[in-house]
């Protein structure tokens, strides 16, 4: 059984980071063997739309390797933003918290 | 001489005020229709600190313009006044008639003071001027109190219709009741969301018994609450849909992409509590 990835996202994250991130992201998903990648946005009081595609991005990195992706974390205003913006993370699942999500993630794992 | 009495208006005003304002109260008894004793004497008490406070204001500077400072406490007098008619149900019509019939009392005493024609027709030009902006003033005054009426009973109305209630462990209900445009959309995906934030639920159950139309607009703002809850870990479901409205949302070929409908609350609720892992079972009666 694989194991699971814990990604926290701050607010200052940048063009340079954030290729950085899916970078060390994705070696990870494959050296580790992870069946799971939990990405915590609870600190992001506000996003835009670069972060929000940063998101979908890893999530269909992960996928592409066998990885169950979960965000969770969203703020209310959070979540309102990225609607008013259109961005729905299609194909991302989100849970509540990182309790939640990793039980989310557990169930279609395990 | 002093300044103001230069001014044959202001000069009538401060020698006559009492007789004015005799005048005017007889003239008011004689025309009103309302002849409640308690409403006659808050009348007279009106006119009388209308007229003072006209008249202390003509004596600390121009007796034509009132929106001057020195017209301020008549201004006060006037609005308190006007909001005061407008809570009571009189019309504003009523409120500014109050201030137009000075004038009755006023040009009566100019035309005994004045005998120069010259001078009469320009103090009684001067005094319809004055008792026009201040009737206006109250008109004004009256429309500004109705607004606020209009405006607090909409944010009421607002955040009455938006309630979100927690109907079994995980599982919310959001029952909408009147259209849904863009400024309600926002407050209710701001309930909905603060309350899964505070309750950890699963799934919302959105009931739209009491939407009235369906349109892409609405269908839309819909998608959007629906959207925005998914993206904080909540399920939708959508219920309460009329025959009407499914008519409509097929031929206007408004996609609900994944989101569970079901027609009524209870279907919808004996769903949300499968998918919460909970059953409803019926204790049977024990026979004797």
């Amino acid at each position: 059984m694989g194991r699971f990835l814990l990604v926290t996202i701050q607010v200052d994250m940048h063009d340079q980071l954030a290729l950085t991130l899916q970078d060390d992201l994705t070696q990870r998903i494959v050296s580790d063997r992870a069946k799971g990648v939990l990405i915590d946005i609870s600190s992001l009081d506000v996003v835009d739309s670069f972060i929000g595609r940063m998101i979908s991005s890893i999530a269909g990195m992960s996928r592409v390797l066998d990885a169950q992706t979960v965000v969770v974390g969203m703020r209310p205003a959070v979540a309102i933003t990225l609607v008013e913006l259109g961005l729905d993370l299609a194909g991302v699942r989100t849970a509540l918290n990182v309790e939640k999500g990793m039980a989310l993630l557990q169930e279609s794992v395990g | 001489m002093k300044e103001i009495d230069k001014n044959p208006l202001a000069a009538v005003f401060r020698k006559h005020e009492a007789e004015i304002l005799a005048e005017w109260t007889a003239e008011q008894a004689a025309r009103g229709t309302r002849r409640d004793p308690a409403q006659e004497a808050e009348l007279r008490s009106t006119s009388k600190e209308f007229l003072g406070a006209l008249v202390a204001a003509i004596r600390e500077g121009s007796a034509s313009d009132t929106a001057a400072p020195n017209w301020a406490p008549v201004r006060e007098l006037l609005g308190e006044l006007s909001s005061r008619r407008a809570t009571q149900g009189y019309s504003p019509a009523e409120t500014a008639t109050f201030v137009f019939s000075l004038k009755q009392p006023v040009f009566g005493r100019l035309r005994r003071e004045l005998s120069d024609g010259q001078a009469l027709g320009d103090a009684l030009w001067q005094a319809t001027l004055l008792i026009d902006s201040l009737g206006l003033y109250t008109t004004e005054a009256y429309q500004k109190t109705r607004e606020q009426v209009i405006q607090r009973q909409q944010r009421e109305l607002l955040e009455l219709s938006t309630p979100v209630v927690q109907l079994w462990q995980d599982i919310l209900a959001l029952p909408l009741i009147g259209t849904l445009d863009s400024g309600r959309t926002q407050v209710v995906m701001e309930s909905l969301l603060e309350k899964i934030v505070e309750t950890g639920a699963a799934i919302a159950i959105i009931d739209i018994t009491g939407v009235p139309t369906v349109d892409t607009l609405v269908a839309q703002h819909l998608m959007k609450t629906v959207a925005a809850a998914r993206l904080m870990g909540a399920d939708c479901i959508i219920s309460g849909i009329r025959p009407q409205i499914a008519q409509t949302i097929v031929h206007l070929g408004v996609d609900l992409k994944e989101v569970t409908t079901k027609a009524s609350l209870a279907d919808a609720f004996t769903i949300a509590l499968q998918r919460t892992g909970s059953r409803v079972e019926t204790a049977r009666a024990e026979m004797a």
